[in-house]
């Protein structure tokens, strides 16, 4: 068959196959974007933590009237107390193991600062060569049970390495745990076990002496989600934070005795069952929810674009057969068999979608420019579009196909009669 | 216009003839509206002035305490908050009409039942200006006096909630509440008040916050007793001392700022006034670099501080294209529909009938789409709006609400829009030769 009635036809009804052609191209422009938001947006949430992430728990508890942790006594104090918390959570018979720490991959709260490789001038720099911005994790020894990431090289610490002191102070700890996302960056070409880091801008060294996989930074760390640095020391405020592992299955039960157990160590403290002892599941559903929103949403509009668009095509190819039974007819009157009929159509509708796609293209582009412009976001990339593409003709063809089977049944004899 | 019923009839007619495409070209009108609608309910909450009859009037002073070495964008700006000294330097200096350092606590109250456990509530640091400053309604009560400022008085304002909790919603005022096991006198309770977004302290709550503020302290009491700041701690270096004293004597930014001038004269006195004080501070040696300061009023301000999530409003845009792409759509079966009765159109202009009443009755029948499209897309806002909270976080989705506005919005905006997508299909009707129809029938 050739193509030339085919345009011959089309250029009868301008209006309608521009329309068309418009629809296809806008449709094409949206859903290759939202796709690719969604495609971006689900990526990110399926980025694994580094931790075990069932049957985990954190308490995030705050004393009333606690001693000032400015005063060396009023820190001990406050460590006696965190140790008499740990002690009774450990004692919890749905619970294996407890750490302290100030912040958990993906948490709101948390501390962030700088590492160098070089010595520091005493301020905070990560931003020139040979440093990095970082998350910090505050922990103890147990932080391996409890959190289960994986240590790659090196060892984790051990529990006379562990020291405590205010939370508002600065000290150079003398060994650290990194991550593998830091330790690429800093040492690229060496192992980092061994080496020294300089925290925050410090003259004084902090030795790696071990590098764990994978470690998440808090949810605002997005630009550097992959450095941390994992400290042996409990900090001591007016707060503190317990990251718990249960034993498999027991989580929930765990989570409602964790009340009465830390009233019973201390009443005079803020621990509220909704806000202070959140599921890891929780803080991680809390931390993708405007990614994860934003995908539905995305997702229902693609949804309507594509029904809405199918149904166009569908009602303009049924009135433009409505409008040719006769020239149909005098067709198959002709000799031409129902299969070149659907043909006919089927074609005709690939010829506008391609035509629509083309413009779709340019459209999609341009969308995605102006949206890396102004709200950051990435570069499409071509194969996306490509797929776009394909789906939008692929759309056209099943759409087509009713209406298009209806002309091929279309009976020669439609061509005798006169409307 | 009694021609107006005729056209209603014919329209009528006309929809009911071919049911399909009808329905078809209602529901994209359907959809399309109540996505926009949707996410405009969505943007409407977020975007909206907090306090539109005095945000021209409120200012947020800007003062570089950093540096341009720590310029991460290279766009020169300020940090967003102040260090404690410059803070107390511009409440000493005192030269807005109104003002207040502020900073955001989360402060254990204990109840004065027996029995009951401590809880956190949030609250801010503030001075006594706050209160007319950002036009706090109060229930019982009133502010603290600036006298209570200088002595650091243990004096609070509660708010409603925090009343009922602790108090039963009596008047509480000269009852104690405990805060972090001290005690403070209750001056003054607020009425129901959650200005969203919160815009006296946008860094520190996001702006959009499910918990309203429940208990507000005298600012340099609260920092005497060492009550912690719950919200951002920037700094460029670790502070030389360590603890609280340390913090206070750094460079580090944490406590927001707020200050009322009332015209154009006031605001670029203020604005010079910062200029001097950041060269003074130069000069002092405290600064290395040349004054750079800001002074935006409150709506400048949000838009800085991005307070409207970008998320938000690609949302409204890809809504806006779906709309877009429906009317496309609905203008192409509307070209279908009319082009199908060029017989009739035929009959009538032969008949006499103007071009002009060919616009008004396929117009008719465009805007009757376009309504019915409307009260289709009223119900699906409604549930589009409803269902906002299962992909927002809390704290926006409960500002966006269905109201009457957005009601009449909604079928305007389809009416319109429809009448839009129809008027080149009615061009085309209008353009039928007479003649040609007659024949080729």
């Amino acid at each position: 068959m050739t193509l030339h009635p085919i345009f011959a036809a089309l250029r009868k009804h301008k209006a309608g196959v521009v329309l068309i052609a418009l629809q296809i191209a806008l449709t094409l422009a949206i859903v290759c974007n939202a796709l690719f938001i969604i495609g971006q947006r689900i990526q990110n949430v399926n980025r694994p933590t580094g931790l075990i992430e069932d049957n985990l728990f954190l308490i995030s508890q705050q004393w009333v009237g606690a001693p000032d942790a400015d005063k060396p006594a009023g820190a001990e104090q406050l460590d006696a107390m965190m140790k008499e918390d740990l002690a009774a959570l450990r004692n919890m018979p749905d619970v294996s193991s407890v750490t302290p720490t100030n912040s958990l991959p993906l948490y709101t709260s948390s501390r962030a600062g700088s590492a160098g490789i070089n010595p520091g001038n005493g301020t905070y720099d990560g931003l020139s060569a040979g440093t990095a911005r970082v998350s910090y994790f505050f922990t103890d020894d147990q932080a391996l049970p409890t959190l289960g990431f994986k240590v790659i090289a090196g060892r984790f610490f051990n529990p006379g390495e562990v020291q405590h002191y205010s939370g508002r102070e600065e000290r150079t700890a003398s060994v650290i745990v990194i991550t593998r996302g830091l330790a690429e960056k800093l040492f690229p070409d060496k192992g980092a076990v061994g080496q020294v880091l300089y925290l925050d801008g410090a003259s004084t060294p902090s030795a790696v002496i071990g590098v764990v996989d994978r470690l998440q930074g808090a949810v605002w760390a997005k630009t550097f989600a992959w450095n941390a640095v994992v400290v042996p020391a409990r900090l001591n405020s007016n707060y503190s934070r317990y990251a718990v592992r249960t034993k498999p299955g027991r989580r929930d039960a765990a989570m409602k005795a964790v009340p009465s157990v830390l009233f019973g160590v201390n009443p005079m403290r803020v621990l509220d069952d909704e806000e202070s002892v959140k599921s890891f599941e929780q803080i991680r559903a809390h931390a993708y929810q405007s990614d994860l929103g934003m995908a539905i949403l995305m997702g229902v509009v693609c949804i309507i674009l594509i029904g809405v668009t199918a149904a166009g095509i569908v009602g303009l190819t049924s009135f433009w057969v409505g409008q040719r039974r006769k020239q149909i007819g005098v067709r198959r009157a002709l000799g031409a068999r129902k299969i070149d009929i659907l043909h006919y159509f089927q074609l005709e509708n690939l010829a506008i979608a391609c035509g629509g796609a083309a413009i779709g293209i340019l459209l999609a582009l341009m969308l995605n420019f102006w949206l890396m412009r102004n709200f950051g976001m990435d570069r499409i990339p071509v194969p996306w579009v490509l797929v776009g593409v394909a789906a939008v003709l692929l759309l056209g063809q099943f759409a087509v196909f009713v209406p298009a089977r209806r002309a091929s049944n279309v009976p020669p004899v439609a061509a005798t009669r006169t409307v | 216009m009694n021609m107006l019923g005729y056209y209603l009839e014919l329209a009528m007619r006309s929809m009911k003839r071919s049911r399909g495409l009808t329905v078809l070209m209602v529901f994209a009108i359907g959809f399309g509206v109540a996505a926009s609608m949707t996410t405009y309910s969505v943007f409407r909450a977020v975007s909206g002035d907090p306090i539109p009859w005095k945000s021209s009037r409120l200012f947020v002073p800007q003062i570089d305490a950093w540096g341009p070495s720590t310029q991460r964008d290279g766009d020169n700006e300020p940090v967003n908050a102040l260090s404690y000294i410059d803070a107390m330097a511009l409440m000493r200096d005192h030269r807005a009409k109104l003002q207040s350092a502020m900073y955001i606590i989360w402060s254990s109250v204990v109840p004065t039942r027996q029995g009951g456990h401590p809880f956190n509530v949030s609250g801010h640091a503030v001075y006594s200006e706050f209160f007319p400053l950002v036009e706090a309604p109060f229930k019982y009560g009133s502010a603290w006096s600036a006298d209570d400022d200088r002595q650091r008085s243990a004096v609070a304002v509660i708010s409603s909630k925090l009343n009922t909790k602790l108090f039963g919603g009596e008047n509480s005022v000269g009852k104690t509440v405990n805060v972090e096991g001290r005690n403070y006198r209750v001056v003054g309770v607020l009425d129901a008040w959650n200005p969203q977004p919160v815009f006296y302290d946008v860094q520190n709550t996001g702006g959009f916050s499910t918990a309203a503020d429940d208990l507000f302290l005298p600012f340099d009491r609260a920092i005497e007793s060492g009550v912690p700041n719950d919200g951002n701690t920037n700094c460029t270096k670790p502070p030389k001392d360590p603890g609280f004293v340390g913090l206070l004597r750094s460079s580090c930014v944490w406590i927001s700022y707020l200050a009322q001038l009332d015209d154009a004269q006031a605001v670029s006195a203020y604005r010079g006034y910062l200029e001097n004080y950041a060269h003074e501070q130069q000069k002092a040696g405290r600064f290395n670099w040349a004054p750079n300061i800001r002074l935006r009023d409150l709506p400048a301000w949000l838009e800085s501080q991005e307070v409207v999530p970008s998320d938000t409003k690609v949302s409204l845009l890809v809504a806006v294209g779906l709309l877009v792409v429906c009317l496309v759509n609905t203008s192409g079966l509307l070209l279908a529909k009319f082009l199908r009765r060029s017989g009739e159109i035929g009959v009538r202009r032969a008949l006499g009938a103007s071009r002009f009443a060919i616009y008004a009755q396929f117009l008719t029948e465009a805007g009757m789409i376009g309504l019915s499209g409307g009260v289709l897309g009223l119900a699906f806002t409604g549930f589009g709006v409803l269902g906002v909270g299962m992909v927002l976080p809390k704290g926006i989705a409960k500002l966006a609400t269905l109201d009457m506005p957005l009601l009449f919005l909604t079928l305007a905006l389809a009416v319109f829009s429809t009448l839009v997508a129809g008027l080149y299909p009615t061009f085309r009707a209008s353009r039928v030769q007479p003649a040609w129809q007659l024949k080729s029938n």
